[in-house]
């Protein structure tokens, strides 16, 4: 682990720019992954409309930074708090109102979908055209001429997001979203406070993806509603977790060091030659290969194939328990009482 | 002060009046098994005194204090847990994990729970299973599980919804010694049985319902010998003779 | 703004809700049969579009004409994807499903994009001009055709799934997937035609859609949004709710644009999914549950 993380510090001195990066992708998708695995992951609450967080946070941060001259450094902190605020209005509805599994996905689709519109019609912003940043290489304007600064906010950033995700795991809270993500009633029965605790996590979840919005922003110069809002950045983010898998700490890690090279260089590869959908192909085809062949990820996969034993926190797929477990809804022995 | 009190409880469900007009006492300490004919209400009663359902009308206090309006993990929270009918582990989780998930309704510190959840594995006999996922479990395991759970909590009463159903006798056995020694340590149970003869053993008192209505209410021998009960189970599958 | 054109708006709307009623009546066959949730169900639309395209411009086939044919291939498509993907994750979580799904729908748009490009296009019909005046309003030929062939469609399938020995089997496969097992029938059989069918409604919508609205690879979302939409407001899984839903998700989007600033009717329907999954998310016309 220690020497993981001082070949990731020392990386910088040896690597192109190009592949810098790569890495900074890594990083960054890593970090949002894992902020999206808080709730999606541990708790199991599905949201595909995670860009929202990330397009607030960038532009309340960018927005003060070219208005009020306020430091992105600090316009995180507000950014990342408007993004929870969204979160908390969201999560309040979503659970409020009870909406689980596919219609809780629709609601983060729409509330996404509404900031995009919403925001692509604020002049104030930018409209569809977007906000455009100047470079001026001033480090306290998060602007470094040399990229490795930005690998190492990246790596922070990614650091941070696993310590907060580590922390969560062995709390209390990682229990109660396990149980809840499991069976939702059985876990209230056990004095869970299933509302407020999946509340607590989408709150935290959309202040981290917040925060990222700043890096998204700095990184790129520019933000447009269409890609900062987008479904395909909401994709892009529970693409990670997913592949690597879900509800584990390195799952979002190993997830972004899979597809985040995959993705740079199908970009720049195909997009030369003008094929410009086919690193998104390989995308929807390793999708549904994970579905199909790895349903909980390639971390369980291969912490399976490494020590043959199902460890703590590595449950096998589902398909493999005995037939009714998995749903969590046997046959009745007998007829319940209505 | 009775522990629990139950008074002109009515639930309907569209044109079906689950319960009606129910009212019961608990002492503290007590062991009241909750009989009546299947689909008498007896789950619906649970699920009202445990917060899952809202009542139409009526009153259900605990130590005292109203449970109507509150959320189950509330309720959980003042000492009033409740089991599954259907056992609903967490299956993806170890055995371990699914009784922390209790203990941590007594204490925010991991180890305190992890510790606690041993102890309660220890008690129902599923230590050797702790790191097993819930979903590998035999159904009888999967009972202790959920009865395990439900104990890590700390209850003051404990509602069990048919902890015995689909066992063998030898399994049987065991699960009554263990809810003996449970009400020994203090332990209030309210338990919904069919094993007749289990549920008079346990219990020190018998409430007996059909239709959503309180028909009979007495020791065992009492209920057993109630003409209003053996006429309820006529027809089912007590019929001509005294339920036991 | 006078009474005329916002009367016009209603019936340029009620008109083309024919083949937002086809489209959701498609998504909500397959949510009833399978349970399963079509998130590539605009993207096969799209596919529908292009074939009608492609069609009109190789053969000169008018897509009145060639919805039917691309009808018959997005059956297929529909088959194939049921029968390699869908038919392997029926028990699986409801997440598992919709990250398939997802998957499949990435890979269809984007191939229409590779395949296609990123352009936008418009099938070229002979009546794509044509309009009749009635009073102080016009009525749109090409939305008039659409109308009365998306009604016919829905109509032959709804005999189909009533009075056929097929499409009772899977209405009762709808009803319960092992009631259907038990008599017999084969249930995969079942779900294979009944995605096909779903499919195929999708397809001939997108043919009979190219002539009235531009599209490129990218609507395709917009467009399963809509059918979301559309199923949920007329309830999950009921054929009829999906019908009358299409006709107000219409109406409403094409009086939104007339009355707000034209690019935010997306943003009236998406409202329009918030308020409806929190306050009837078993939809205006379905029953008590969900």
């Amino acid at each position: 682990m220690l020497l993981a993380l001082l070949v990731l510090l020392a990386l910088p001195q040896f690597l192109g720019s190009y592949l810098l990066t790569v890495f900074i992708f890594i990083f960054f998708y890593a970090y949002l992954g894992q902020a999206w695995n808080l709730l999606g992951g541990y708790g199991g609450q599905i949201s595909l409309g995670h860009a929202a967080f990330v397009g607030i946070g960038a532009y309340t941060s960018t927005y003060l930074a070219m208005t009020y001259q306020l430091s992105p450094w600090i316009g995180m902190l507000i950014g990342g708090a408007a993004a929870a605020c969204l979160g908390a209005v969201i999560g309040y509805l979503g659970f409020r109102f009870g909406l689980r599994g596919f219609y809780f996905i629709l609601l983060t689709v729409a509330f996404g979908e509404i900031c995009r519109l919403v925001v692509s019609h604020v002049d104030a912003l930018g409209g569809a055209l977007g906000l455009f940043i100047t470079f001026s290489g001033d480090p306290w304007q998060f602007q470094f001429s040399d990229n490795r600064y930005y690998y190492y906010v990246a790596l922070g950033l990614m650091l941070i997001s696993m310590g907060i995700a580590a922390l969560i795991e062995r709390s209390r809270m990682g229990a109660y979203l396990a149980a809840i993500r499991e069976d939702e009633d059985a876990s209230e029965a056990l004095g869970v406070n299933a509302f407020g605790t999946k509340l607590a996590a989408i709150v935290l979840s959309a202040f981290l993806t917040g925060v990222g919005g700043t890096f998204y922003a700095n990184y790129l110069f520019s933000l447009q509603p269409n890609t900062a809002f987008g479904i395909p950045l909401s994709v892009e983010i529970i693409l990670r977790p997913i592949v690597g898998g879900s509800g584990t700490l390195m799952g979002p890690v190993l997830g972004s060091f899979i597809l985040s090279p995959l993705a740079e260089v199908s970009r720049t590869y195909f997009a030369r030659g003008g094929l410009s959908g086919v690193h998104l192909i390989v995308y929807g085809s390793l999708l549904i290969a994970v579905v199909l062949f790895f349903p909980r990820g390639a971390y369980p996969y291969l912490r399976g194939v490494f020590r043959r034993l199902p460890r703590r926190g590595a449950p096998p797929p589902f398909r493999h328990l005995p037939p009714g477990v998995a749903r969590a809804k046997p046959a009745p022995e007998r007829p319940r009482d209505p | 002060m009775s522990l629990l009190e139950v008074r002109a409880l009515s639930k309907r469900f569209g044109g079906l009046q689950a319960v009606s007009d129910l009212s019961l006492s608990m002492a503290e300490g007590e062991v009241l098994g909750l009989i009546g004919p299947n689909g008498a209400g007896k789950t619906t009663a649970f699920s009202l005194f445990s917060g899952f359902l809202a009542p139409d009308s009526g009153e259900i206090e605990f130590r005292g204090r109203s449970l109507v309006g509150l959320r189950p993990h509330q309720i959980c929270h003042l000492g009033l847990t409740r089991t599954f009918q259907i056992v609903r582990p967490f299956p993806h989780l170890s055995v371990l994990e699914n009784v922390r998930v209790g203990a941590f309704a007594r204490t925010a510190s991991s180890q305190t729970a992890a510790a606690r959840a041993r102890q309660v594995l220890h008690e129902v006999g599923l230590e050797a299973k702790a790191d097993v996922p819930a979903g590998e479990l035999t159904l009888a395991e999967r009972k202790r599980l959920e009865l395990a759970r439900a104990l890590a909590t700390e209850p003051v009463l404990l509602l069990l919804d048919e902890v015995m159903a689909g066992l063998s006798a030898a399994e049987t056995e065991r699960i009554v010694e263990l809810i003996r020694g449970i009400n020994a340590r203090g332990v209030s149970l309210l338990l919904i049985e069919h094993v007749m003869r289990a549920v008079m053993n346990l219990s020190h008192r018998i409430a007996v319902l059909n239709y959503g209505q309180l028909i009979a209410e007495g020791t065992p021998a009492q209920v057993a010998n109630d003409p209003r009960v053996i006429e309820a189970y006529l027809g089912e599958e007590y019929a001509g003779t005294a339920p036991g | 703004m006078t009474l005329a054109l916002i009367g016009q708006a209603a019936l340029n709307g009620f008109l083309f809700g024919g083949v937002y009623s086809l489209m959701a009546v498609g998504l909500s066959l397959i949510f009833g049969v399978m349970r399963v949730i079509n998130i590539a169900h605009g993207d096969m639309m799209v596919w529908g579009s292009y074939l009608a395209f492609v069609l009109a411009l190789r053969l000169g086939l008018d897509p009145f004409v060639s919805f039917v044919l691309c009808a018959a291939a997005i059956f297929c498509m529909g088959v194939v994807v049921q029968r390699a993907l869908v038919n392997r994750v029926l028990n699986a979580p409801h997440e598992m499903q919709i990250l398939l799904m997802l998957g499949v729908a990435l890979v269809l748009e984007n191939l229409a994009l590779v395949v296609f490009g990123p352009d936008t296009r418009r099938t070229e019909s002979a009546y794509g001009l044509a309009t009749v005046w009635l009073g102080p309003i016009f009525v749109d030929v090409a939305r008039l055709i659409t109308f009365g062939l998306a009604l016919a469609l829905s109509c032959a399938l709804y005999l189909f799934l009533f009075r056929s020995d097929l499409g009772k089997l899977i209405r009762a496969a709808a009803d319960n997937g092992y009631g259907a097992l038990v008599i017999g029938a084969d249930v995969e059989r079942i779900y294979m035609v009944a995605f096909g069918i779903g499919a195929a409604c999708v397809g001939a919508a997108g043919a009979l859609m190219s002539a009235l609205l531009p599209f490129s690879p990218a609507t395709g979302f917009a467009q399963t949004v809509t059918s979301f939409n559309i199923v949920i407001i007329g309830g999950m899984g009921s054929l009829l709710g999906a019908f009358l839903g299409g006709l107000l998700v219409a109406v409403a989007e094409s009086l939104g644009a007339v009355l707000l600033v034209p690019s935010l009717k997306e943003l009236v329907g998406f409202v329009l999914l918030v308020l409806i999954l929190l306050f009837r998310p078993q939809g205006l016309f379905g029953g008590k549950t969900t």
